[in-house]
């Protein structure tokens, strides 16, 4: 940021009075989006910690601020059990993507081989078409396996590989010189040697995005445990729990509240230790002319 | 608009000396190997459960009794008589025609504005990228609260107002409209790639058009448009292959904003709330499939929907170079 201020050029803009009025317009404008932009979050926890007879009022401030809601919502529903199965679910299903898509991302990348642009491509595809398409045969599948009414169909897949995964990975993987592993290789380094010792090293920030991306999907994800596990409650995770809450538990808004905001504080505080690498990914994630 | 390339290199691998070509040989065995997992992945979660799925169509199957060949029966029944579907299509098209576009705009006019914010940058781009990182669900449930008619917030600064808000989520004129601002609310996503197209672009490309004497509108038409093509097209694509998928916040919204929660059996009474207006039609294709266990239907609905995706997907692909930084292209 520092750099940015420091350059002649922006020590050479004239403050003349136009820009001074575009700078207060702009800065306005940004702080009334800013302000539409945090309130959802802002009423979701103000509500939160109401008492349950004030969430049935129209009431906007909590009086008396009370966490009452967090309590009873730990008592009325299985919440460390979700939370478990959540954090189970994201774990699992981001190290077995890790072990699984590392070396493929590096063989798309780093190796010469015969079809690896036709296998790009049927990653590339298998990431962007729509899951429902799939979604039947896969399920007869894992109805036959006995492992429907659990999160495994979610998890297990993630032993052989995630296409998006790979395709970030790769996308990484080709920002890193070639003169390194061409070096190690003129050094009689074998290619997990040199995915081991050399790019690994190299790709720390574009694994731990695309180990944020599957983490977060996964504690996310909605469709999924509706369609595996939505009748074994025992294996519901923490975000397919909220979605069904307030139907079967409670129409009570200051208990649903303090479970969304529950569900969104984890997200949020590994954004806020891993954000430059979050936004390093993300940009990966787009294209280039 | 380039093909998809011959994977470059193998021209140089001729001729070489047989020591090195032996090295060659084992380094590609080892790709193979790096791969195998990911292929057999591929294999049996993609490519088998695609052609399954167009197997399946032309069978009635109920998962507890074999499947039944019944032809082109399905595809009869999807284009003539099933009643909901084309709803539950005019919806998912709906989400395309306005959630798509309206998203790109608005994720455009945030970044153009945060591109300027010269001092707190990271504070700014933050803020506006944090609710895209919200879980979806929880997203949904915050907006159904924020909407809710009855205690909701944005209704009683409406009635501060003295005006009479909308139902908004329980309103069917209004539901896909409420799942709009949603959708707005959590444009971090596109807006952090808009923003770092608009970084890339090159100063000198602005102070040459504002020498030309270029004013505003024309900078960006001649400067600041061609630079963010790519990244527009990209957004367009995945934005409307992302909208025709849309399940998530449009079954959640019904569920929270009825009150029921939709389980197996009754999912069908639930998802849709209210009056359909958000039922969207990969939902008619859970409901058919998971709920009624027409397997054999709702392959059907699958393999249509895999036509209109594929579609959309062709344009992409034939920009798959565009994913390949060109000093990787060799």
């Amino acid at each position: 940021m520092s750099a940015a201020v420091l350059t002649p050029r922006a020590g050479s803009r004239r403050r003349t009075p136009g820009r001074i009025v575009a700078w207060v317009a702009e800065h306005t404008l940004l702080t009334v989006l800013l302000m539409l932009f945090a309130a959802p979050i802002v009423f979701v926890a103000l509500t939160s910690f109401m008492t349950g007879d004030q969430a049935l009022t129209s009431a906007l401030w909590p009086d008396p601020w009370s966490v009452e809601s967090y309590v009873e919502a730990f008592q009325r529903v299985p919440l460390l059990r979700w939370f478990a199965n959540s954090a189970l679910y994201a774990v699992l299903a981001t190290l077995f993507m890790l072990a699984s898509s590392i070396p493929a991302a590096y063989a798309l990348s780093r190796v010469r081989f015969r079809g690896a642009n036709a296998i790009f491509v049927a990653i590339v595809v298998a990431m962007l078409l729509p899951p429902q398409i799939t979604a039947v045969p896969l399920y007869i599948m894992w109805v036959k396996a006995g492992m429907a009414g659990t999160l495994l169909p979610l998890i297990l897949p993630n032993l052989l590989g995630d296409a998006f995964s790979i395709f970030l990975l790769r996308q990484f993987f080709l920002t890193i010189p070639r003169e390194y592993s061409d070096a190690a290789r003129v050094d009689g380094a074998s290619e997990w040697g040199i995915l081991w010792r050399v790019v690994i090293p190299m790709a720390r920030p574009g694994i731990a995005a695309a180990a944020l991306f599957l983490f977060f999907n996964s504690w996310n994800d909605y469709y999924g445990p509706l369609l595996y596990a939505s009748e074994n409650q025992d294996w519901w995770p923490v975000a397919y729990g909220l979605a069904t809450f307030r139907g079967s538990h409670s129409t009570n808004w200051n208990l649903t509240m303090a479970i969304t905001m529950l569900v969104m504080v984890p997200v949020v505080l590994i954004f806020f230790f891993a954000q430059r690498v979050f936004v390093e990914g993300i940009t990966l994630t787009g294209v280039k002319g | 608009m380039t093909t998809v390339s011959a994977p470059s290199g193998r021209a140089a691998s001729h001729a070489v000396r047989p020591g090195l070509r032996r090295s060659q040989r084992r380094r590609r065995l080892t790709a193979y190997g790096m791969l195998a997992p990911a292929l057999l992945g591929l294999a049996v979660f993609f490519g088998y459960p695609l052609i399954a799925s167009i197997v399946f169509s032309f069978t009635r199957y109920n998962l507890l009794d074999d499947p039944q060949w019944i032809g082109l029966r399905n595809y009869e029944y999807l284009f003539t008589q099933d009643p909901k579907v084309w709803v539950a299509a005019g919806n998912t098209l709906w989400f395309v025609a306005f959630l798509v576009p309206v998203r790109i705009v608005c994720a455009l006019a945030v970044a153009g504005l945060l591109v300027r914010a010269r001092q707190a940058s990271g504070f700014w781009r933050t803020a506006f990228y944090l609710p895209a990182l919200v879980p979806p669900v929880a997203s949904v449930v915050a907006f159904v609260f924020l909407f809710n008619p009855g205690t909701g917030p944005v209704n009683a600064v409406i009635r501060f107002f003295g005006g009479q808000g909308p139902l908004w989520f329980n309103d069917p004129a209004l539901s896909k409209p409420s799942l709009l601002l949603l959708g707005v609310w959590v444009l971090g996503d596109i807006m952090i790639i808009f923003l770092a197209a608009l970084l890339d672009v090159p100063r000198e490309q602005y102070e040459a058009a504002e020498l030309d004497g270029a004013n505003a509108p024309q900078r960006f038409r001649y400067v600041t448009f061609p630079n963010l093509v790519p990244v527009l097209v990209f957004a367009l694509v995945t934005g409307v292959i992302a909208a025709l998928q849309y399940f998530t916040e449009a079954a959640v919204a019904s569920t929270v904003a009825l009150g029921k929660a939709s389980v197996g059996e009754g999912a069908g009474a639930v998802l849709g709330y209210p009056d359909d207006s958000l039922l969207t039609y990969t939902q008619w294709l859970y409901v058919r499939g998971f709920s009624n266990y027409q397997l054999g239907y709702a392959s059907a609905l699958a393999v249509l929907l895999f036509v209109v995706a594929a579609l959309f997907l062709v344009l992409l692909l034939r920009r798959v170079d565009a994913f390949t930084p060109e000093e990787a292209q060799g």
